[in-house]
């Protein structure tokens, strides 16, 4: 349980066309939005939220320049080296009948690592837990969590939230990291309950 | 939209320029060359060989290109592409050169079919190809009637094919805007127009035309793949042509749609056709390397030699590998370069520079053998081909609005995010 406890108030919105303006007025305000879960991938969402770009681009390249050279560096010293065979006559330093195997290891090392990086950002995993904020996240509901801070005024914030258009408003304390385990052996969840 | 384009005057001033370079190389070929002397077997008269090889090259290669960016847009319009929408008057007035290209080619294509120029095309010597068992079984394609009314008829039909996609965006100018039905149907009508020229397409660039204007050159050998490098060769030259149109135009505050996401997307089709280009060159290169047969490595050891004796032409060869696949490679890769103008237009430059040295070593080892030559004449040359684009080109920017206003995916292309 890496992030600890934190308290959140958190909106629901059933619209794409009224998320957009929320999440710039609710940064405009100076709230600090935690994230915003959506059922979908919603496009320009991330720069609308402020998030940097991903370096996961980045990870895929170093991960395919590792392809490559273990992909010629492992069959030079084996055909040169530690077995070298004659095969049909052809140099033992064949550079051509390399390429395509050097080529299918370059995009498989990318591809797996890059997975994997992508599962370990998002902190995906078989049997890693992380809080829901609404279950209706993965269905229907657009779902914006803001973290309170030492100074944030929550009524403050629900009536904000509100005004914004938000369909559901609660209060939660949850957990921010993640845990294996189970969800009912979650910390002691409890809401209050707005009634909106 | 705004006023009518006008060329700026450093524009006419280059296309003149370019033509004015042409011309005089084309009189010094003419003078000092000798072109209608034939050259004797077996070594002599390099010069006419000269002359005619590179004009070969040249307007095979040049055609091709311009001839691609109508490719692009049929093949956008049959996958109901919407974000080139914005620039798609720039790839219409590159294939409205298509006529004038197509022209010169044919005429120097009839040079040296009539002109019976057995030093390009080796098969056109009768004496020579009935007594060769190989030539002999490709005479029913490899022969001089063929050769000209299949060439007359490719050419003819991506004139004709273009000329009707290009009339079907002109018209939606003189309409307001379209509502649904109509739009629909204009959209259905452009498809299958756009079908038409990419099979016709299909059967001519990818794959008779390049064997019967360039693989004929080294007539007893063969490739599968050479089509399909041509075609990617010179497709990738044309998407880089666009780009340095699109800059160019962008530059002079026009084009007001166009912005880096678009930029961005052509960027993608120089970076991803680079490395499709790649992937046919070396199928090509491994599978001849791998199987060894005399009659298969004798083009590779014309360009390249062997292990013993570097070939006249390794230099190029490898060359053409770096130009064409590692830089693109290395450098298109990243996004913030593809969304950078500066990088994007040296990048066209050096990916058309690249292509037309790849089609530099596919003419000359064939035609003349270690005796090729890079010269002033040959930069001459292909300075009149790029003068005749550009004069085309500008001619059909400056007649026409540059935004197709009234094009029922404008729309998407204007909201356009990558």
């Amino acid at each position: 349980m890496a992030g600890g406890i934190k308290k959140f108030v958190v909106g629901s919105f059933d619209d794409e066309a009224v998320l957009f303006p929320a999440v710039k007025n609710v940064r405009k305000a100076g709230y600090k939005i935690h994230d915003v879960y959506t059922p979908f991938p919603v496009h320009g969402l991330d720069h609308a939220m402020g998030l940097r770009e991903t370096s996961l681009h980045t990870a895929g390249f170093i991960y395919a320049i590792t392809g490559t050279t273990t992909a010629l560096s492992f069959m030079s010293w084996v055909f040169t080296k530690d077995w070298p065979l004659n095969i049909g006559g052809k140099p033992h330093f064949a550079l051509p009948a390399w390429i395509p195997i050097t080529f299918e290891l370059t995009v498989l090392f990318s591809a797996v690592g890059m997975v994997l990086t992508f599962c370990y950002l998002c902190q995906l995993s078989p049997f890693v837990k992380k809080h829901h904020f609404h279950a209706r996240a993965t269905d229907d509901l657009f779902v914006m969590a803001i973290e309170c801070t030492d100074k944030t005024n929550d009524a403050e914030v629900q009536t904000f939230l509100e005004k914004a258009g938000a369909k559901e408003i609660n209060i939660q304390h949850a957990e921010t990291g993640w845990w294996i385990g189970r969800y009912d052996r979650e910390q002691k969840l409890y809401r209050e309950e707005k009634g909106y | 939209m705004n006023n009518q384009f006008e060329l700026p005057g450093s524009y006419k001033k280059w296309t003149w320029g370019l033509i004015g370079v042409g011309v005089l190389a084309l009189l010094y070929g003419f003078i000092m060359l000798h072109p209608f002397e034939h050259a004797a077997h077996g070594g002599g008269n390099h010069g006419s060989t000269r002359f005619w090889a590179v004009l070969l090259q040249n307007s095979v290669y040049w055609l091709l290109v311009v001839n691609a960016s109508m490719f692009f847009i049929c093949v956008t319009t049959m996958a109901m592409g919407g974000w080139q929408v914005a620039l798609r008057r720039v790839p219409e007035a590159i294939s409205s050169v298509v006529p004038y290209l197509g022209i010169i080619t044919f005429l120097v294509l009839m040079a040296i079919i009539w002109g019976d120029r057995t030093d390009i095309y080796h098969w056109l010597d009768n004496e020579a190809v009935k007594h060769d068992p190989i030539l002999n079984g490709k005479s029913g394609f490899l022969n001089p009637k063929f050769y000209t009314i299949w060439s007359a008829i490719a050419i003819l039909m991506w004139w004709l094919l273009g000329k009707k996609m290009r009339s079907m965006s002109l018209e939606t100018d003189n309409g307001g805007t379209m509502d649904y039905e109509t739009g629909k149907k204009w959209i259905w009508k452009n498809t299958v127009w756009a079908s038409l020229y990419a099979v016709f397409f299909g059967l001519s660039v990818a794959s008779t035309i390049p064997w019967l204007w360039l693989m004929s050159i080294d007539a007893h050998w063969y490739s599968t793949m050479y089509s399909w490098y041509t075609f990617a060769s010179t497709f990738v030259s044309g998407m880089s042509l666009v780009a340095l149109f699109v800059i160019f135009l962008k530059n002079r505050g026009q084009l007001e749609y166009v912005t880096e996401e678009h930029l961005h997307d052509v960027g993608k089709f120089m970076f991803a056709f680079s490395v499709f280009w790649t992937y046919l060159w070396f199928s090509q290169y491994m599978l001849i390397w791998y199987s060894n047969q005399p009659e298969e490595t004798k083009y590779f050891i014309e360009r390249i030699g062997t292990a013993g004796k570097p070939g006249p032409y390794k230099g190029l060869f490898f060359l053409n590998l770096i130009l064409n696949f590692l830089c693109p490679l290395l450098i298109l890769m990243k996004r913030g370069i593809k969304r950078n103008w500066t990088m994007v237009t040296v990048m066209a430059v050096l990916i058309i520079f690249g292509h037309w040295i790849d089609f530099y070593q596919m003419v000359m080892p064939g035609t003349m053998k270690e005796h090729a030559e890079m010269m002033p004449f040959e930069f001459g040359i292909a300075a009149l081909f790029i003068g005749i684009i550009m004069w085309g080109v500008g001619r059909y920017l400056t007649s026409h609005p540059l935004t197709a206003k009234n094009h029922p995916f404008l729309k998407e292309s204007i909201i356009h995010h990558t």
